[in-house]
């Protein structure tokens, strides 16, 4: 059967100290959920990072995994961020390969999808997309042809919306 | 406080002084050793241990006898990594406990150091919260939080992880006046709107169980509990970590449920349309196959950790809390719903009567005229009364001491309830006998038991820490031996332990300070139990030879329902004859 998978994106903010994304992320290990994607941070309080969890749970696991997160001492709030109500962000890093002939076409295609060219080489060229899940799919779709030589990806940021 | 300067080991031990720590169970080594020599004139009390484990256990014991903190201390490496059973066995019973361990200096941490564990990385996941100390300075504040957290909120298991030379350093000594810890939260104060929603579904239940869980008795319950079974007319069942939090003798009391319970709870359990679930947490052991426990009951969830709530069970009515203020808020409100329609159970009651008088406890006498386990255990009950203590292995003996000895007390049945810890109840009778030092304290241990702790015989006799062990002797691995019979078509793998040749328990028992007595005929039971009874200035072990092919029953087979419950060897309980 194929079971549709739902991603929860989960905001902690957490106690800046020593040992906390250990103890955050053996949670999720010692209670089998699969984290997707992570990313760890300042505020803006020094004493206090946030850690954004991507996770593949339905909903009463997903009960269980913030009952479990709010127990650790260190854990001061937990949000989950929805896609309709936080503005949710990745980076992107990607090597293509160019050639003297393409280079003006991966230009205006990079800019026409919100893009930053980080580097002109005459072989390879480095892009950069700061942008939602679903502008960095697209992207990576249209430069498929050009010949992906290596990926690096951030996990999300969220920030939720006032308005 | 004062602004003295002293090392940090001081430190440390005036930290312990100001938490009211007044017995500490441990074993110095390299690194905790700055520790002990501040220890040395201190008023605490250090019982020197035999092995790092009976310190955890020690200290899990004197806490479960007295709900006070447990504290126990080793050092780096091999002394820390002998205290993972017992903090993870403390910390699976909510037991409120302090771990002190010895770290390397901290300049060598993470070189791979002599006598190097990463301790705080071990203990993760099995502990409340663990702390890595490398400033003196942090010393007092890391110990008044760690108290803090252990004995609060859901108790449990707190290590305190200390450089070397966060102890040898100069420091001074500043106790802090408030502890602030952002994130967390300890629950205790119940709701009284979950509570009047509680109230109205009990009201309107007609086969309603009080399914009662070690939370009663870490919250001192027990009298609340009895208030509010007697005004709503309920029946009781005590799970296993809750022996003692209800009167066996009350008429109300069902027994244990789960997997070796008596057919009058686990039936109960099942038939019921609303389990008021006060401080347990469907523990596997108790729901059996979950898809089909209680199948027709609506649950009421008392607990004070908001995790357990809906964690195996769906609650229709979650009460978070500590349980004692839940019940002191349930009772006036069960009682404000009962002034305007009292609910009857006269059918329900009489149901509950006629399942524990068709399907009482009970046990075979061997044929051979060998002793009966379940004979011995019942004696020991009998003749050491209400007030004594007891502590129990993990295995067949465990299930029969609680089954066959009547708890009437909290804090008098002592056992590793989620970890089944085998050989905690040598080293937690000592606790115990440490922390309620007028009780008697029996350790019921089965052989196999026995053998992995006994080495705290030694720390008793040299301590004046009078225990009594019964060492129910079957020569094997009894519940295991027990499967084998039942599921592995008799096919005794590596279950036999001889123990009744090698070793001679009573040798043993004298080579440790202690008197050792054995029985092995019925008619001597009582008159050697009674001779164990009177020798209270040494630690007396009898070993109890006892019918190796006893069995523990009923039993609700691992996985399967507990409507399949079993009260012999493929003999189910006749449902047809009973009024279902």
């Amino acid at each position: 059967m194929n079971v549709q998978r739902t991603f929860h994106t989960i905001s902690v903010l957490v106690e800046n100290r020593s040992g906390v994304l250990a103890r955050v992320s053996a949670l999720f290990s010692r209670r089998g959920y699969n984290i997707e994607s992570l990313s760890v941070g300042p505020t803006q309080d020094p004493q206090f990072s946030r850690i954004t969890i991507v996770v593949s749970v339905e909903g009463h696991a997903l009960d269980q995994v913030i009952q479990q997160l709010d127990k650790l001492v260190n854990v001061i709030a937990i949000e989950e961020m929805h896609e309709s109500s936080s503005v949710q962000i990745e980076l992107l890093l990607v090597r293509v390969s160019v050639t003297a002939a393409n280079q003006e076409k991966l230009r205006t295609l990079v800019a026409e999808h919100g893009g930053k060219m980080a580097e002109m080489g005459s072989t390879s060229a480095i892009v950069s997309l700061t942008d939602t899940s679903t502008k960095i799919e697209a992207l990576v779709n249209a430069l498929n042809p050009f010949g992906i030589l290596e990926l690096t990806q951030s996990g999300l940021v969220a920030m939720r919306r006032t308005i | 406080m004062s602004d003295k300067k002293m090392n940090g080991a001081t430190s440390l031990v005036r930290s312990l002084e100001h938490a009211g720590v007044d017995v500490i169970f441990g074993i110095p080594g390299g690194a905790i050793l700055p520790a002990y020599d501040p220890l040395f004139d201190s008023t605490i009390r250090h019982i020197l241990v035999r092995h790092e484990q009976g310190a955890g256990h020690a200290a899990t014991g004197y806490a479960q006898a007295t709900g006070r903190v447990g504290v126990c201390m080793a050092t780096s490496g091999p002394g820390a990594t002998n205290l993972v059973t017992p903090i993870a066995d403390a910390q699976m019973d909510s037991v409120p406990m302090v771990a002190i361990t010895g770290q390397v200096p901290s300049g060598a941490i993470g070189t791979d150091a002599f006598q190097e564990a990463d301790i705080r990385g071990i203990s993760m996941p099995i502990t409340k919260h663990n702390y890595l100390v490398t400033n003196p300075a942090d010393i007092p504040q890391a110990i008044a939080e760690a108290f803090h957290i252990a004995a609060t909120g859901r108790p449990g298991v707190v290590l305190v992880d200390i450089a070397k030379d966060a102890l040898t350093s100069e420091t001074t000594f500043n106790w802090p006046t408030s502890i602030s810890l952002p994130g967390y939260r300890d629950h205790s104060q119940s709701k009284q709107s979950d509570v009047d929603d509680a109230a109205a579904l009990i009201a309107q239940s007609s086969r309603p169980v009080l399914y009662v869980g070690g939370g009663v008795i870490k919250s001192n319950a027990s009298r609340e509990l009895l208030a509010l079974a007697e005004a709503s007319g309920i029946p009781v069942v005590t799970t296993l970590m809750a022996r003692g939090a209800f009167p066996d003798s009350h008429p109300l009391h069902l027994g244990m449920p789960g997997m070796h319970g008596t057919v009058a709870a686990v039936t109960a359990l099942q038939k019921s349309d609303l389990l008021i679930t006060l401080g347990a947490r469907f523990d596997d052991r108790v729901t059996g196959k979950l898809s089909t426990f209680a199948p027709v009951a609506k649950v009421i969830h008392a607990d004070i950790d908001p995790a357990e709530i809906g964690k195996n069970r769906k609650a229709d009515v979650a009460i978070v809390g500590d349980v004692r203020n839940t019940i002191n808020l349930l009772l006036p409100a069960v009682k404000a719903q009962y002034a305007k329609a009292r609910p009857d159970f006269t059918a329900w009651i009489k149901q509950v009567n006629s399942w524990r008088s068709t399907f009482p406890l009970g046990y075979d006498i061997p044929k051979d005229g060998s002793l009966s386990p379940q004979y011995v255990i019942e004696r020991l009950g009998k003749i050491s009364g209400p007030d004594t203590i007891f502590t129990a292995g993990v295995g067949q003996h465990q299930m029969w001491a609680s089954q066959f000895i009547s708890y009437e007390k909290p804090r008098t049945w002592l056992n590793s309830g989620g970890l089944g810890t085998m050989g905690y109840a040598v080293p937690a009778a000592m606790g115990a006998k440490v922390g309620a030092p007028d009780s008697t304290v029996w350790a019921i241990d089965g052989d196999g038991c026995f053998q992995m702790t006994n080495q705290e015989l030694a720390t008793c006799a040299l301590n004046n820490i009078p225990i009594k062990v019964a060492i129910i002797n079957n020569e094997s691995l009894g519940m295991v031996r027990q499967w084998q019979t039942l599921f592995y078509n008799e096919r005794y793998s590596n279950t036999d332990l001889h123990s009744k040749r090698v070793p001679d328990f009573t040798k043993l028992a004298d080579a440790m300070g202690c008197i050792g007595l054995r029985c092995e005929r019925p008619e001597d039971v009582d008159k050697t139990i009674e001779k164990a009874m009177s020798i209270n200035d040494q630690p007396v072990v009898v070993d109890f030879g006892v019918f190796r092919d006893a069995m523990v029953w009923p039993m609700v087979a691992a996985g399967t329902s507990n409507d399949e419950i079993m009260v012999a060897r493929e003999l189910a309980p006749d449902w047809d004859s009973q009024d279902l």
